[in-house]
């Protein structure tokens, strides 16, 4: 499945975030956006997974425009991880990865059968069916958010769009998530995250989309991308890109 | 948390409450005989008994039963949409728009003219100060400004019925309002029971609608609408569900606090803090906690006037103590 986004533009409260910004994310691909604070890439994730409205240009799956499906079709599709990891109440682990099951349902809120073996598959590719018991609150910062990732896995999406999922965690569970979503990609599923960490973003991104003052600066490899001189241009910054044991290393000096 | 039991329970436990309501009064009418003369019209002992059923207790168990459901389910629905546990259904200004309608009534002896003059201008004013609200709060303002808002119309519609007070030249119409104003289900017929549960039905209705987006919304509200909740219906649903089901409540029995706070507290816990299966477990607890309540007021109130709402705030108040301590103590943990 492919999604794919065409000269959107949006404003926020009379601002201009987007202006004609194309994007795509394609089955089977880890696509990263990146830029600096503001440039607009939540708001060019939340446009694509359908919870801001356009109010220019088109958003189509498989080449169909969304505006066409209900928010729970879509729902079926596509799930979004947005970047506030707040849960209001404090519920066990098997209830909120169980909420990722509502677009399922009409009214009913309780799951049946077939919504507990997809919590019980997300619980288990998320690596937190031994949280399931527990309560949301008495997680820790990395096991909360691989809860919120299984949460969106429990809707089977074939399209995964999250907000920098990495914020906040330390190396070993950044690493940890960024090759589960790698997995994922590889799986065939699309995925498309936003993201601050330049060397995660060359490492295991099959495509980045750069992003500064709500216009798409660069799209392509990360070896395309990641060069000194858009470095420069996206965040003002000099940084170079180097290796280390054959691993790709963004540094800003 | 599973706990199938929970449900079962609270419904068992409302219809021996609404029994006893049935059952007490200063009349003292046997199990048999109180049940016979509600349903078949005769008694065998005595021909007041028949009255006493169907015009005084029968919808004063009514009322109990729907204005406790009433509250208990907006709290609950309430506070999911707020995601405040302290929310509670005055919150929208329905309540004090309500109280301010009735004193008016009163105040003007518009009371006096017809039975429903009082529970119509009650109902008039909670629906105003809700329009206010959402015309403050803007048609897509966001929960805090609805709270704020909510603020704003309470304490605007205290002050004018403080001024219908301090205005009244009749001391009987001062009584009455003061009375009024603490919440009772005594003295109401069958047509205060019917005029309630024409709205307190659909608002219900309304609200148990909104327990997928409950759910949903305790990831936050974008989560929610990627979900495929519409965040703006779910809002109406809401607001416009307690302001039926509370401005009914407060317009016939007055203002009854801390049920709507209380009780969705008490249950939470039991449903595993989920805000969705919340809902119908505090629309049971809040109609036994109204029934059980107007019980005790009756059996302690021959001496004396013992109010619904004054006894329902005895026992909230402290409770709402608790919840600060306890709140305290999970700060500092």
């Amino acid at each position: 499945m492919k999604l794919e986004g065409r000269n959107l533009a949006v404003s926020l409260s009379g601002r201009r975030v987007l202006l004609g910004v194309s994007a795509v994310c394609d089955a089977g691909e880890l696509v990263g956006v990146i830029g600096p604070n503001g440039a607009g890439k939540s708001t060019l994730l939340k446009t694509l997974a359908g919870v801001v409205v356009p109010d220019a240009g088109q958003v189509l799956l498989d080449g169909a425009d969304v505006s066409g499906l209900t928010r729970a079709a879509l729902a079926h599709r596509l799930a979004y991880l947005p970047q506030s990891r707040t849960v209001h109440w404090p519920v066990k682990v098997e209830a909120l990865v169980g909420l990722g099951r509502l677009p399922f349902h009409g009214f009913a809120i309780e799951l049946d059968v077939a919504d507990r073996a997809a919590v019980a598959k997300a619980l288990a590719a998320a690596q937190v069916d031994h949280l399931a018991k527990r309560l949301t609150s008495e997680l820790s910062g990395g096991e909360f958010a691989r809860v919120l990732v299984a949460r969106a896995l429990a809707q089977e999406p074939k399209i995964l769009i999250a907000d920098e999922p990495s914020a906040g965690l330390d190396p070993a569970h950044q690493l940890a998530l960024f090759r589960h979503f790698r997995s994922l990609a590889e799986g065939g599923m699309g995925v498309m995250v936003a993201l601050h960490d330049l060397s995660a973003a060359a490492r295991f991104c099959h495509r980045l989309v750069m992003m500064k003052d709500g216009a798409v600066l660069a799209d392509g490899a990360p070896t395309d991308v990641l060069t000194p001189v858009l470095l420069k241009q996206a965040f003002d910054v000099t940084a170079v890109r180097a290796e280390i044991d054959g691993i790709p290393v963004v540094v800003a000096h | 948390m599973q706990r199938p039991w929970l449900t079962p329970v609270l419904v068992i436990a409302v219809a021996i409450l609404f029994l006893g309501s049935l059952l007490t009064g200063p009349a003292g009418v046997g199990l048999l005989e109180g049940l016979n003369a509600l349903l078949f019209g005769t008694s065998a002992e005595r021909e007041t008994t028949v009255l006493i059923m169907r015009e005084i207790r029968l919808p004063r168990a009514l009322l109990g039963l729907l204005i406790g459901a009433a509250l208990g389910l907006s709290g609950a629905a309430l506070q999911g949409y707020l995601r405040n546990p302290l929310a509670e259904p005055g919150l929208i200004g329905v309540s004090a728009g309500g109280t301010l309608g009735a004193v008016l009534a009163i105040h003007t002896g518009l009371a006096g003219l017809t039975v429903l003059a009082l529970p119509l201008m009650g109902l008039a004013g909670a629906f105003a100060a809700v329009a206010v609200v959402l015309g403050l709060a803007g048609l897509r303002g966001g929960p805090i400004t609805l709270i704020l808002a909510g603020v704003a119309v309470t304490s605007v519609c205290g002050a004018l019925t403080a001024l219908a007070l301090s205005l009244s030249r009749n001391p009987y119409a001062t009584t009455e309002i003061l009375f009024w104003m603490l919440g009772s289900l005594g003295d109401r017929s069958l047509l205060h029971a019917g005029l309630a549960a024409l709205l307190i039905v659909p608002g219900a209705i309304m609200l148990l609608f909104t327990a997928r987006a409950l759910e949903a919304l305790t990831l936050g509200e974008e989560a929610a609408v990627s979900l495929g909740i519409d965040l703006n219906r779910s809002r109406w649903l809401v607001v416009l569900g307690a302001a039926l089901a509370v401005g009914a409540s407060t317009s016939v029995a007055g203002t009854i606090g801390f049920v709507g706070l209380v009780v969705p507290h008490l249950i939470r816990p039991l449903v595993g803090n989920r805000p969705g299966r919340l809902l119908v477990p505090s629309l049971l607890g809040g109609a036994a906690l109204v029934l059980g309540a107007d019980i005790v007021v009756r059996l302690f109130g021959d001496t004396g006037e013992l109010k619904l709402g004054v006894l329902t705030s005895i026992i909230g108040a402290p409770f709402f103590l608790y919840l600060v301590l306890r709140s305290r103590k999970e700060l500092l943990a």
